[in-house]
């Protein structure tokens, strides 16, 4: 039960620039090989070697997925974060030579689907440029409503509507449009599956809505990629490994683990796989639970921590770890 | 070719038999001289050439008498082999998976030539020499999944991955150790394994399933499993219960050494990157207990294992009321000296 994933070397084929704020990004292997194929809604992790640090990113893959050529992300630039999308923006160049992960899908489509219903919001759409190009290899039945901020900043819409022009629906918020959901999620064929990725605010509205309307919860899908949140330096003792560490201000619990040389499990680094999941030894002070893995039981009970993205504020914590 | 494949039949006249060669490499279970459930579960890496771990999927003698006997249950029971409707990208995935491995593993044997979705298929062992367009049906004569897993030792479940659960939504099931795929089509996880004793109380279930959710493509997955039958039997089906069921009655002081076989099952687990489906092949071994016992160790710690089995196991095992029997002839090849550690032959 080997901890991360695999890993493929790559070299960065293509930097694009989309828009102000997102940029894609073209990796092939170094090797000359072919990539590995994946389902619609899989992502990678991409490593970054940013001065002292390694910075691990899960991003969705938006390329074809039978295009055994390359895999294409694309990030969006987020100037406020904790640096990994502005190192993507800023020192990643053609012909690097960078390491990415297999494929890992958490937001997989359901192939029992009659109908597969898509909302996105934002930078959102990536996961679902992969499921389109797969559903229309497969002659899939699928409808995209996509929200995104101007027309400037909609990424790929202008490319998803020429393609499938009776598909695929753009809303602006600059002009006001906005997706009127109870009515679309009113008029569904029996066997839809709705899927949503975009902000939380989006993710949880679209989810609330489904839920009040009767939705069946297996036919709800979303993907939440918590990006880890920075807070105040804390100190964490390993008890199998016998070894103190100082998580940073802007460093992950698991980032700090693994820098420490402690071989620590993870897919997804974003809160919502558990395979980080930890045990908690002993603890004085107060958890920042900030996945969406545990449940509130679990959060409560203090035994157990989701080093990926939660924190921690107080005098000790030791980690069976 | 460099394996020579037996004429054998596995019902009938039972001529199957394990060359020497194939006795050595024969993966026996237990490390230790006893047996409990865990969730040994290690990375399907190429391990000990000439052992069954060498290859992604292992060929060996008994495969084209295996390919023989897969054909005759089938044509007496197609259930045997079902697909619902959503799976048949995955059947897909695992043409492309056993396609690649065996022609790049063994190219004296297998062929792959592909120019983008036309793909030539040369299965020497079985004389087949099949072009057709990868990703449409129509153009096998079989279903993908049927297709391939007719050309493949071992028995295929394909589980669908939803609702943080795995669904056994397809499979080829003809060598199996008492268990129906069309019993537990459609079922989740916890679902089918309901019958296995003890195992839900010990947490296996629940720690086996999450580490299976998050297998990985490109990080296979294998375990071994076991169990005991009489006659070398590949279909120990309950379907067909009534035929050999009875056939335990027969063992006696003289003939456990001929008639039981250890029965192995190397079981992996591949993630399928088009479908993001779970393939689990479960490729049967079998071994009479006199080939059994050529090897000391083995001899030894089995009598050991077998004898200080728990009730509820030898029960679900289906050889509690033989297991004297074996005990007693088992003790002959234990000469109570200590084993050394590990499954492999001194």
């Amino acid at each position: 039960m080997s901890a991360g994933t695999e890993k493929i070397d790559v070299t960065v084929a293509d930097v694009t620039p989309v828009n102000e704020l997102v940029t894609r990004f073209r990796f092939v292997r170094s090797d000359g090989g072919p990539m590995p194929t994946f389902s619609g809604g899989a992502h990678t992790v991409v490593e970054m070697q940013d001065g002292g640090r390694t910075r691990l990113n899960p991003y969705s893959l938006m390329s074809d997925p039978a295009d055994r050529s390359g895999f294409s992300i694309s990030v969006r630039r987020d100037d406020a974060g904790r640096g990994g999308s502005l190192y993507m923006h800023t020192k990643v160049h053609q012909g690097m030579k960078m390491v990415v992960s297999n494929p890992v899908n958490l937001f997989s489509l359901d192939l029992r689907a009659r109908k597969h219903l898509m909302i996105a919001g934002g930078i959102g759409i990536t996961p679902f440029m992969a499921q389109i190009k797969q559903l229309t290899a497969m002659n899939g039945n699928f409808e995209l409503h996509y929200a995104v901020r101007t027309a400037a900043l909609a990424t790929y819409a202008d490319e998803l509507h020429a393609t499938h022009p009776t598909r695929v629906h753009i809303y602006h918020d600059d002009r006001g449009e906005a997706i009127k959901l109870e009515r679309l999620l009113d008029g569904q064929p029996l066997g839809t599956h709705l899927y949503v990725c975009g902000p939380k605010g989006m993710i949880a509205w679209v989810r609330k809505t489904a839920e009040e309307l009767g939705w069946p919860r297996e036919a709800v899908h979303h993907e939440e990629f918590l990006a880890p949140a920075s807070g105040k330096p804390f100190e964490v003792k390993l008890a199998l490994s016998n070894k103190v560490i100082k998580v940073g201000e802007h460093q992950s619990l698991l980032e700090a683990i693994e820098e420490a040389g402690v071989d620590a499990p993870y897919l997804c680094r974003g809160g919502a796989c558990g395979q980080c999941e930890t045990d908690v030894i002993g603890y004085d002070g107060k958890f920042l639970h900030n996945d969406h893995w545990l449940t509130d039981d679990q959060k409560s009970s203090g035994k157990k921590i989701m080093p990926c993205v939660s924190r921690f504020e107080g005098k000790t914590l030791v980690l069976d770890r | 070719m460099t394996i020579n494949f037996n004429d054998e039949t596995f019902y009938g006249d039972f001529t199957f038999r394990n060359s020497p060669k194939a006795v050595q490499r024969f993966p026996f279970p237990f490390p230790e001289d006893s047996y409990m459930y865990s969730v040994n579960l290690e990375p399907h890496k190429s391990y000990r050439p000439g052992s069954v771990y060498e290859r992604t999927f292992d060929v060996d003698e008994h495969y084209v008498a295996e390919m023989k006997d897969r054909a005759r249950v089938l044509a007496d029971d197609p259930l045997r082999c079902q697909s619902l409707p959503h799976m048949t990208l995955a059947g897909w995935d695992l043409v492309e998976l056993i396609m690649t491995a065996k022609a790049e593993e063994y190219p004296d044997l297998f062929e792959l030539h592909r120019d983008g979705d036309r793909w030539r298929w040369i299965n020497r062992p079985l004389g087949i020499d099949d072009t057709f367009t990868f990703l449409d049906e129509t153009t096998l004569p079989y279903g993908p999944m049927e297709y391939i897993t007719r050309q493949t030792q071992g028995d295929f479940a394909i589980l669908d991955q939803r609702d943080d659960n795995l669904w056994m939504d397809a499979g080829m099931v003809t060598t199996q150790a008492d268990w129906s795929l069309d019993f537990d089509i459609g079922m989740n996880f916890f679902e089918w394994h309901a019958p296995v004793p003890k195992a839900h109380e010990m947490g296996v279930f629940v720690r086996a399933l999450k580490f299976l959710l998050n297998i990985q493509q490109g990080a296979p997955a294998r375990r071994l499993n076991w169990t005991m039958t009489i006659n070398p039997l590949l279909d120990t089906s309950p379907e067909n219960y009534h035929k050999w069921g009875a056939m335990k009655q027969e063992l006696t002081a003289e003939n456990v050494g001929r008639m039981m076989h250890l029965r192995v099952e190397l079981q992996t687990l591949f993630r399928l990157p088009r479908s993001n489906a779970l393939v689990f092949p479960i490729r049967c071994y079998l071994i009479r207990l006199e080939d059994l016992v050529t090897v000391p160790k083995w001899g030894r710690r089995f009598h050991r294992v077998i004898r200080d089995l728990p009730v509820e196991l030898a029960t679900y095992k289906g050889f509690i009321n033989n297991r004297p029997k074996i005990v007693e002839w088992l003790s002959k090849y234990d000469d109570g000296a200590p084993t050394s550690p590990g499954i492999w032959p001194d």
